[in-house]
Order: structure tokens, then sequence, then C-alpha cells
């Protein structure tokens, strides 16, 4: 055997045991009888039925899913459009500062865009009269914000992949310009939109900093409520309700997975 | 008289008060300081298969993309059928555009591609689609109406791209590099194909190419481009026999070029002194050329006539040696030695011919009639 032929395979197990030992003993733990975290105590699935009787988590857990859809959708629109601009529009006054904009939530820290925004809402409110107090809408403008930067990002690299003469066949067909957008355009970048439009999603499901800064009463999302529960000391049915989420993400992964393989097959 | 009628009829071009059904006048096109189209005039007549033939970079797409309105000319004005297309936008023109890369929509279906044109004129869906029918057929496509583009060979594509840009029957077609991607022997059965249809249909086509063959197979005109300016216009045989600068002549086939000055000219015959040839060219007389100028000869490797002995009614015979033969199944290239030190391009049809054929180092006489130098000046 040559000396590259055990090393390969080594590399490859240290990498999967780094990355996928922590979350395995998660879902191990999860399915523990004991109360005591760390002591193994027998099979059973006591944890999850635990978790479903647990109103503060499920009203949580609706709070988060209302979130992440809305920002989501937003973040959708709102992305497309900037990145249509930034690709199809060509030279224009202020192209540079949108582009630097509109991928600095990307860059910025959390604690950053959160600190800013909980400021514009409170002069808003102080100001406008709107948002009334912070709360679910807060949550979601903030997170459309950021998740936008990661839609435009994706919608901009498929519309500077996508060849731009089937635009142009378009209008040489006689479709006008706004037409040719819907016809052409929002089709095929589609996919690049759907697989954005489930990152978002994700992001907004995950991110705990951001929501602290901007939520109000009775408005707290999951990770809020779980890092809560989990300063008190870690309790088991969190780890069932982080193999639930682990599993949701799993299936999210590979049918996104699933669809860009499929575009680039389809791109020949 | 009947013939030159004829002639008047199925080539306008020739006569010089047809008026061009397409006129270009004039036209510049800059990108910031790079000057893709310089200055250029072009008339091109109803059902005309019309090639402009250039290199790479010669602006050749940029003067066809200014035809589909993609691209705004920097000066200059475009008609089309008496009608100025300055302010007319892509999708109001009388023209289609087949892309050079087909521009298939890939989420649609071959029919729903070539039915888009027709659905946004505002047609009917049934009078839409039995239009499409009629045109899958005439590209002999029937079979693959459902499919969608990615399941298509190339040459498949090629044919819904030219449906779909004909489907709208428009006045003027432009097709960009409609062969390029298409391999030899499909290139060659698709050509044909082209004129086919072209005729078929008596659209005008405007077929932007780098490939000489190509345009001198479809073609009823072609115009040279280089460096943003049209160095020649006129019908292959023209272009081919008659080209005006080394540019043309060197790009279109293959020639030997020969640097000579004018020495004396009669009035049946003009004397070129010819250094690389070694000694004087008999020429046919040309005018407007004076004593000791400098010109340019092409000739042509296929007018050049190889033998062991002197041809003895040949005007003009140089003594060389072969250097190299290849064989090409229907002809054979020579690459002759003269004595001069000058290698010279020759070929030769295959044909059955009595003796030995003329191979490797052999001494051998180059002879080509006066008619077959062409003298150029540019």
């Amino acid at each position: 055997m040559t000396g590259r032929g055990w090393v390969l395979p080594l590399a490859v197990v240290f990498g999967f045991v780094f990355l996928y030992a922590p979350i395995i003993s998660l879902v191990v733990f999860s399915f523990n009888e004991s109360r005591l975290v760390t002591v193994w105590g027998g099979f059973s699935t006591r944890w999850y039925g635990e978790l479903l009787r647990d109103r503060q988590i499920l009203g949580a857990a609706w709070v988060s899913l209302k979130v992440a859809f809305w920002s989501a959708n937003l973040a959708v629109i709102i992305g497309t459009l900037g990145a249509f601009v930034l690709v199809r529009m060509g030279q224009f006054f202020g192209r540079l500062l949108l582009t630097g904009m509109i991928t600095a939530p990307l860059v910025m820290p959390e604690v950053i865009t959160g600190l800013s925004l909980l400021l514009l809402f409170v002069s808003m409110e102080l100001t406008l009269g709107w948002p009334a107090g912070r709360g679910l809408t807060t949550i979601i403008i903030a997170h459309t914000t950021f998740c936008a930067a990661f839609v435009a990002v994706i919608a901009q690299s498929r519309l500077r992949d996508m060849d731009e003469s089937l635009e142009e066949a378009a209008r040489d067909l006689g479709a006008g310009p706004v037409r040719v957008f819907f016809d052409i355009t929002l089709p095929v970048i589609t996919p690049a939109l759907v697989s954005g439009w489930l990152l978002a999603f994700t992001l907004s499901l995950d991110d705990l900093v951001i929501a602290s800064f901007v939520s109000g009463p009775g408005a707290s999302t999951l990770p809020m409520v779980i890092f809560s529960k989990v300063r008190l000391g870690v309790s088991p049915d969190v780890n069932a309700l982080a193999t639930i989420i682990i599993g949701i993400v799993t299936v999210a992964v590979l049918i996104v997975g699933w669809m860009l393989r499929r575009q680039a097959r389809l791109q020949r | 008289m009947p013939d030159s009628q004829i002639a008047a009829d199925t080539r306008p071009w020739r006569d010089p008060a047809a008026r061009p059904f397409i006129q270009i006048r004039n036209i510049t096109k800059r990108f910031d300081d790079f000057t893709a189209v310089n200055d250029v005039s072009l008339g091109i007549h109803r059902g005309e298969l019309f090639c402009l033939l250039g290199g790479s970079g010669c602006g050749k797409s940029t003067l066809l993309r200014m035809l589909a309105g993609f691209e705004t000319p920097t000066e200059g004005a475009i008609l089309i059928d008496g009608q100025d297309m300055a302010r007319v936008p892509p999708d109001r023109r009388p023209t289609n555009m087949m892309f050079q890369s087909y521009a298939l929509f890939p989420h649609m279906t071959v029919e729903r591609n070539v039915a888009y044109g027709l659905l946004r004129e505002g047609k009917p869906k049934r009078e839409a689609y039995a239009r499409v029918a009629e045109m899958l057929k005439l590209v002999k496509l029937e079979p693959f109406a459902r499919r969608k583009p990615h399941q298509l060979s190339g040459g498949q594509r090629q044919r819904v791209a030219l449906a779909r840009a004909l489907i709208k029957q428009p006045k003027v077609l432009l097709l960009d590099e409609p062969l390029g991607a298409l391999d030899k022997k499909l290139r060659e059965e698709t050509q044909f194909e082209l004129i086919r249809i072209q005729e078929t249909l008596g659209v005008t086509f405007i077929v932007v190419t780098h490939d000489q063959d190509e345009a001198m197979t479809l073609a009823t005109r072609i115009g040279v481009m280089r460096d943003g300016v049209i160095e020649q216009v006129g019908e292959p045989r023209d272009i081919y026999e008659h080209p005006k600068s080394r540019f043309v002549a060197d790009f279109i086939g293959s020639v030997n070029l020969f640097e000579a000055t004018v020495e004396a000219a009669a009035p049946d015959m003009m004397r070129l002194t010819c250094p690389d040839v070694g000694g004087a060219v008999l020429v046919p007389p040309q005018e407007g050329l004076t004593r000791g100028q400098t010109v340019w000869g092409a000739l042509r490797p296929e007018r050049i006539t190889l033998s062991r002995e002197r041809p003895e009614s040949a005007r003009n015979a140089v003594q060389g040696t072969v250097e190299d033969v290849g064989y090409v199944g229907h002809m054979s290239t020579f690459r002759v030695v003269l004595d001069t030190g000058r290698m010279v391009r020759v070929t030769e049809p295959n044909n059955l011919r009595e003796g030995k054929p003329i191979s490797w180092d052999e001494r051998v006489w180059a002879s080509f009639r006066p008619e077959a130098f062409r003298v150029l000046t540019e």
C-alpha cells in the first residue's frame, strides 16, 4: 500500500467525526431516559412527549415559523429586485454604493445590526407612531433586511450566469421589458430563488442575536426560548427539540441539493 | 436583351437604379474609445442572402445587433423598407434574429419556444399552434414538439432556433454564426437546408460568419469586414476572382502574394518585374497603373500548373523544386520552392493522369496564365 492509501481515509474519518460527533451525541441523548443530560439511563422517547406538552416551546416555535416564512418571502422579493438592478441595469448613479450596501449585512456583526435596528424602531415609533411597540412585525422587518442580502447574492450570481441572449431573444420576438422579466428571467432564475428562500428561512429560524434586540413582550422566537432555558441548565427536552430541528434542516438541505443538481443538469 | 433582363430580376444589386430594401447609412458604433463599426454604408435587397464575413472583432456582430436593435448606432441611420429604425425598440422591429447560442428558452418545450413570438403578437392560441405545427414541419422537427431544449441534439436545437425566428415571418432574418456550433458534416447539410428554406419563404437573410466556405456557399453577396470597415462587397465569385485588396485575397481562400513593380505597358500586355518569381511576369493590361509603381500580385494555388517540361505555350513559367506534397484525396497540394528561394503553394486535381505523378524533390516548371496573376494596388 502506498503512503497515500491510508492518509486520505483517515482524513475523511477525522473530518466526519469533527463535524458530526456533537450532533450524533445530541441525537443519542435526546432518547435518554434519565433526567441528567450526561448520564445514560436507557432508551426512551419521553422527552419528545414532554416537548409536545410544553406550551412555551410550541408557542415560540410557531412564532419562529411565522417570522421565518414572512421574512423569507419579503427577502426574496427585495433581494431579487436588488440583484436585477445591479446585474441588468448597467451603470447608474449610486451603483457602487448599492453594491457595497447590499452585501454589508453579510459582514456586519449581528450585535451591531441588531442594535441599529432597535434604535431605528424606537425612533420610528416616537416620530411616526409605527411600529407600535416591538414584537412580531419588528422581528420580521429585521430578518428581512439581512436575509435579503443573502438572497441578493445568490440571485446576482444566477443572473450573471444566465445567457443574456435569452432575454434579447424574447425582446426580439415582440415582448416588452416587463413581459421579458416575468416570461423568461424569473422562470430561469427560479431555482436560485427557491434556494435563496430556503436559505433565508433557515437563517431566520436560526437567528438569536438580532431577534433578541428587536423583539418585545409576547414575541419570543424558538432560539430565544431555548437560550433562556439552557441558562438554567440543559434539560433533555431541549435535546429532543434540537433533534427535530436537525431532521427538518437535513430534509431541507437534501431538497435544495437535489434542486441545484437538477438545475445544473438542465443547463446541459 | 432577355439575358440581361433575367440578370436584373434575380440580382437586383446589379441594377444601379434599384432601391435597396435595407439601407445602412454611414453607421458608426463606438464603445467608449473603441470603434467597433466605422462609417459603414451598405444596401441589401429584398430576398437576398447576404453574408457579413470577417474575423473575430471585425464588427460584423455589432452591425447585426444594430440591425436587430440591441445596440444603438453612435452615428448614422438604418432604414428597413424605407422606415427609419432609430427610435424603434427590438420588439417592434420587422426583424428577427437567430442567436449564435440559439438562446432557446430552457423552461419551455420546443412548441412553446416557437409559438412565443406569435403569442406575444396577440395571435389566438389555436391559430398560433397551427402555424407552429407547419413551421416544425418545414424544419423537420414535428416529432420533437413536446421536448425541452436540453433533450435535443445540437442540430435539432439549431432548427428550433431557426423556426422560432421565422414564425413571425419577419421582413429580415438576422443569423449570427448560424452553423458555428455544428460539426463539419452537419454544417454542410444545414447550409443547403438554409438556402432551401430561404428560397421557400423569400425572406431576406443577413448572415454573420467567420467561415469563408460557409459564406461562399450560402451568399448571394458577401461583405468582407475588417476593423469595423467593409473592405469589399460582391458576389462570391467576384470576391474570389477579383479581390480588391491583399486582405480580401488572403482572407478568401488561399493565395500566393507577390510584390512587383510595373515595368512596361503595351496595349495588349503589361509587364511587371517580380523579384520573387525571378524576372518578368506578363499580365493583362490594367488601367490606372503607372510605370515604376509598386503593386501586389495574387496568384491562386489552383491556377498554377506543374509540369516536368516547360510548357511551350505558357507565357509565365518559372522553375523550382517540389519540397512537399500533400495528398487530400480529390486533389494534391504542393509546396514548391522557386529558384529565387520563394515558396509557393500549388493545388492540382487528382484526375487520372498519364505518367508518374510529380513527387518530392523533383525539378518542375510552375506555369500560369497572365489572367491568373491578379494585380492589386491596395
